[in-house]
């Protein structure tokens, strides 16, 4: 056995787990522990609480019973829970509810003013980040003007500004189109965060998955991906099959 | 959005270029003076005085005017009911009703003010992109709190909007056709009240984000206005044009 590996401790460790919400049961008795490294997806059907056991990681759900420990520190409290979330960040489905400031640049600040930097430190990390995802033309940027990619990237900047050292990820390809989609999941896979990763999107598995959950009945049971090949559909302007010239366009 | 609709694309004025402080201390001075103001000439001076800011400011006539009726419905009210509701000497008779000569230049009075204050705003105001007017209020002392509502709004009444017309057009492809029955308002009261609690589970989802990203209840704008020698000369030009209807009033009186 690899002496590195053992040693490594859990990043979060999730004990018994359950939710619910008046008289259903969301999920019961659930386990699993994130290890440094791990991207972990978490499958499910919709409505199987993936995105409840999300918000419940990092306290946004305070009606659970079991253990959550977070970087060795058991969360019970509002105030556990806040030390967590500086170093757990949230992806969320609708860009939307995340970007609120009204600039992209004071939005991607927010954070790590938060932290405690001072206002320029936060702005000079602000811009640092944005240019890492290769968003800096849109500092100035008003938020509501963007478009659905747009702010999904800059959703992330908003969240990799704090330095996370876990992400989760709720349905980060929702909403976006192939080419939104490709540049979001290859800053994603550049990412040497720890992550749980909810998606319905085969390809978002396929490329940033290390192992994977099922979310079932209210149980949560490992899962094994396994590839076949498959035939998949394509679409490409007509002018540019009659030319011979679409190949060029699968990647 | 707003902003753009109103102004012609090509034509960037000064009014769209200043520092937002300039706009925002222009519409009080306009405001106050038109409060002060109580004889026609004057009033109809000031109403004068809102039309050149819009030619100042290259507002768009057609998008001006749409703004403007919505308005004159509220004044039609006003118009309508002021007369009968105001003691004095009898104008003419209606149902049994006086109307009052007192009640009547009541009504002009508050129709001339009141439009040469919305033109004015149009002009001065609603030119300006929503943010840069909150900085500039910020930077004018205006209270935080009321910044960072501002702020919110103006972030969120859009994605709002986009949800009523998301709603709206569902209905629409169901065949949905208003009409004045029991159907029709049943079904406005199921819109507004869905369209009520959408707003507040995203709201629960806006906080749940900032919580996320260690939100403690301090919320920080940056400034970064820069007020310039022509903003001076710019405020100091708007506040005298503003004033001559004042002076004006004291000279016929």
């Amino acid at each position: 056995m690899n002496p590195s590996i053992s040693i490594k401790a859990p990043l979060l460790s999730v004990t018994e787990l359950s939710v619910s919400y008046t008289h259903r049961s969301v999920f019961n008795g659930v386990s699993f522990d994130l290890y440094p490294q791990e991207r972990l997806a978490l499958v499910g059907a919709n409505g199987a609480g993936k995105s409840t056991l999300l918000r419940t990681l990092i306290g946004l759900n305070n009606q659970f019973q079991g253990q959550i420990v977070g970087f060795g520190q058991r969360c019970r409290q509002e105030r556990e829970f806040q030390q967590l979330r500086k170093k757990v960040g949230f992806l969320f489905q609708d860009s939307d509810d995340q970007l609120f400031c009204p600039t992209v640049l004071e939005d991607v600040a927010f954070g790590p003013l938060n932290l405690g930097l001072s206002a320029d430190a936060a702005q000079r990390k602000a811009l640092q980040v944005l240019a890492s995802l290769g968003m800096i033309e849109f500092a100035d940027r008003i938020t509501y003007r963007l478009s659905g990619g747009e702010k999904r990237m800059i959703a992330l900047a908003t969240v990799l500004a704090m330095e996370p050292e876990v992400l989760l990820l709720d349905e980060p390809t929702n909403g976006l189109d192939e080419s939104a989609q490709q540049r979001l999941l290859a800053h994603l896979d550049g990412l040497s965060q720890a992550m749980i990763v909810v998606s319905h999107d085969r390809s978002v598995l396929e490329r940033l998955a290390t192992r994977a959950v099922l979310l079932e009945g209210g149980q949560l049971t490992k899962a094994v991906m396994h590839r076949h090949p498959h035939e998949h559909l394509h679409v490409h302007a007509e002018d540019r099959i009659a030319a011979g010239i679409h190949e060029q366009e699968h990647r | 959005m707003l902003a753009s609709q109103l102004q012609a694309q090509h034509h960037l004025s000064r009014f769209s270029l200043s520092d937002p402080r300039v706009n925002i201390l222009a519409a009080g001075i306009f405001a106050l003076v038109a409060v002060l103001l109580t004889q026609w000439p004057a009033l109809m001076l000031l109403l004068g005085l809102a039309l050149l800011f819009n030619v100042m400011a290259g507002t768009r006539w057609r998008s001006v005017i749409k703004r403007l009726l919505a308005f004159e419905t509220f004044m039609l009210l006003l118009v309508l009911m002021l007369p009968f509701s105001m003691p004095g000497e009898t104008w003419f008779r209606l149902f049994g009703l006086s109307a009052t000569i007192e009640g009547a230049s009541q009504a002009l009075t508050i129709l001339l003010r009141a439009n040469a204050v919305v033109l004015a705003l149009l002009a001065l105001l609603a030119i300006r992109e929503p943010v840069s007017l909150g900085y500039g209020a910020a930077a004018l002392g205006f209270p935080a709190k009321l910044i960072h509502l501002f702020m919110m709004t103006v972030r969120y009444i859009q994605v709002l909007g986009d949800e009523f017309q998301r709603l709206r057009n569902a209905m629409k492809a169901r065949a949905f056709e208003p009409a004045s029955n029991w159907h029709t308002w049943r079904s406005y009261g199921w819109l507004m009240g869905m369209l009520l609690v959408r707003s507040m589970e995203r709201a629960q989802r806006i906080v749940d984000a900032m919580r996320c990203r260690g939100f403690d209840g301090s919320l920080y704008l940056r400034s970064q206005l820069l007020w310039r020698k022509s903003d001076s000369l710019l405020l100091l030009g708007l506040s005298l044009l503003a004033l001559v209807p004042l002076v004006w009033q004291q000279f016929l009186e």
